[in-house]
């Protein structure tokens, strides 16, 4: 087939307290959408990272745009970033630069840092809202603006896939469905999405806009998850 | 990438990549100032090499080109050994010339030690003779077997016994000099490794947001690098002046200072300054590119 964009073949993945997860096999297609789930401490952070390249496997097989990571040097793995799209947890900026410069720092790193892109950047940080709060620096910012910032930073590369990691984390519900709906949009426009989230209501929230599959993990395993959401 | 291409990113740049490493003035300034003392330093080895190198050089052209021949006899057969030695020498292969001195000569060069009324003419003093040699120069172990045959009361003196200690002390000093300059390279190297190490280590968090969002190794090494390698450049540079300086005010080369007042540099020398920036530029880098190579291996 190939025609995955993320795909995991028998993936485990342990660390020196002990299997966290285990035989994992999940292909995502292109334009899919999908909703990670499990609590706190299942591994889905550490699942996003293998899906990025952030980790490594230690038994089975990841595979990015049909490559297997682990054939993958590290410049490889960079230049995978630029075409998956992260929402980090917690995230991280680069907090003595201004956000316009934050979020165009994909740009800048991949030397793409020109006049057609910046004009892309205006618009882009009018789309998540944030066309004013150009010149503030990241520890200014609100917990919302923090992760609308984040989403843009990730799709300003116009990557295939954004994986997003707990996007709605510590934001208010308004907030959380605002963000969905950038989701929901990226997803119409093509993009493969992932997120992880514990929010259930969010879910919900999303299954009416959005053909999405709910993929949970327990027992260190990723189920389908069933109707009952 | 090209090998060109990576010389230009690393040189020109752009000027957003040096931004996403946050400025650290305090630490930048040590390394700065650390370039520049150790610059000053070396401008001062050099000077030494090189002065140690003239003297050397001189030393061993000079007096290998000059010896004496000293004849000590009954003053009554002075007078037959003195043209039998100047005989010998005429016949000698490499001796270019061969002159006695006269009275007033001999008498010039015993002044300095015992004054001007020495009674030259009732002191048995030996008859000095001065040979230049050739380019070639002489057999003085052949010469010597001659002048014993024919010249009892010859001592030839061919300068070497006491040249070559002067001329291994030169060359050990000059060897001493580029010890040192070595040695300052070294230790700017082990600062400038320092002072990177700590650098990457404080920014673990920028480094890591940098690999989120696709930056290669060689992209995030060459922020830490360009910034190092112009610190070591500016520093260097200022340090290079300040030691050129201090070397001008030094006392100018006199014949009787000798060797401490020769110190300075002279003609093409001041040229090798010159390249104390650069070389302390291409140490930063060097440094800097191996610790950031080092650390982002090591980072996840
Ligand atoms: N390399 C590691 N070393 C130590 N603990 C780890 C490591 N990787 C994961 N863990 C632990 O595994 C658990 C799962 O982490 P995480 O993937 O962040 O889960 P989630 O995102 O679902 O909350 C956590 O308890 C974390 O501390
Ligand atoms: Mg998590």
């Amino acid at each position: 087939m190939g025609a995955a964009v993320i795909e995991l073949e028998n993936v485990a993945y342990s660390y020196g307290g002990g299997e966290l997860l285990s035989d994992i096999s999940l292909k995502l297609s292109p334009g899919s959408f999908h909703f990670l789930t499990g609590p706190s401490g299942a591994g889905k952070t550490t699942f996003m990272k293998l899906c990025y390249g952030a980790l490594l496997p230690t038994a089975g097989h990841v595979r990015l745009f049909d490559r297997d990571v682990r054939l993958m040097d590290r410049d490889e793995i960079a230049l995978n970033r630029r075409r998956i799209g992260v929402v980090h947890q917690d995230c991280q900026f680069l907090d003595h630069l201004p956000l316009r410069e934050n979020i165009a720092l994909p740009l800048t790193v991949s030397g793409r840092h020109n006049i057609d892109e910046l004009a892309n950047l205006k618009e882009l940080m009018a789309w998540v809202g944030l066309k004013s709060r150009a010149e503030a620096l990241p520890p200014e910012l609100s917990g919302g603006e923090r992760q609308r910032a984040a989403l843009a930073r990730a799709v300003i590369m116009s990557p295939d896939v954004v994986l997003a990691d707990e996007p709605t984390g510590n934001i208010d519900w308004e907030m959380s469905q605002r963000l969905l709906q950038l989701l929901v949009e990226l997803n119409r426009m093509g993009k493969t999405i992932m997120v992880a989230t514990h929010d259930l209501n969010l879910i919900r929230a999303a299954k009416g806009q959005v053909p999405a599959r709910v993929l949970r993990i327990a027992n260190r395993r990723v189920q389908l998850a069933g109707a009952d959401l | 990438m090209s090998i060109a291409t990576r010389f230009t990113t690393l040189f020109v740049g752009d000027a957003q990549a040096d931004r996403v490493v946050p400025p650290s003035g305090f630490t930048a300034n040590l390394t700065t100032f650390s370039a520049a003392a150790m610059a000053f330093l070396a401008v001062f080895a050099l000077a030494l090499s090189l002065a140690a190198g003239r003297l050397a050089d001189r030393w061993s052209n000079d007096l290998a080109r000059s010896s004496t021949l000293r004849i000590s006899a009954p003053a009554d057969q002075m007078e037959t050994q003195v043209a039998a030695a100047l005989r010998v020498l005429e016949t000698t292969p490499g001796v270019a010339t061969a002159k006695a001195l006269s009275e007033e000569e001999q008498r010039a060069l015993l002044e300095p030690f015992f004054g001007p009324d020495l009674p030259l003419d009732t002191l048995p003093i030996p008859q000095l003779i001065e040979i230049d040699e050739t380019a070639q120069g002489y057999d003085a172990a052949g010469l010597r077997l001659r002048l014993a045959a024919e010249v009892p009361g010859a001592v030839l003196d061919d300068h070497t016994r006491w040249r070559k200690p002067l001329v291994r002390a030169a060359s050990r000093l000059r060897l001493l000099g580029w010890t040192s300059f070595l040695l300052i390279g070294g230790a700017m190297a082990a600062m400038i490794t320092l002072a990177a190490q700590a650098a990457l280590s404080a920014n673990k968090q920028v480094i890591s947001v940098l690999r989120l969002v696709g930056a290669q190794d060689s992209y995030i090494a060459g922020a830490f690098v360009r910034r190092f390698t112009l610190r070591g450049f500016t520093g260097a540079a200022a340090g290079m002046v300040a030691g050129l300086i201090a070397v001008t005010l030094l006392p100018s080369a006199q014949q009787e200072g000798g060797f401490l007042t020769g110190l300075g540099f002279q003609g093409a020398d001041w040229f090798w300054p010159l390249l104390i920036p650069v070389i302390g530029a291409a140490v930063a880098f060097a440094a800097t590119r191996a610790a950031a190579t080092r650390k982002l291996k090591e980072l996840p």
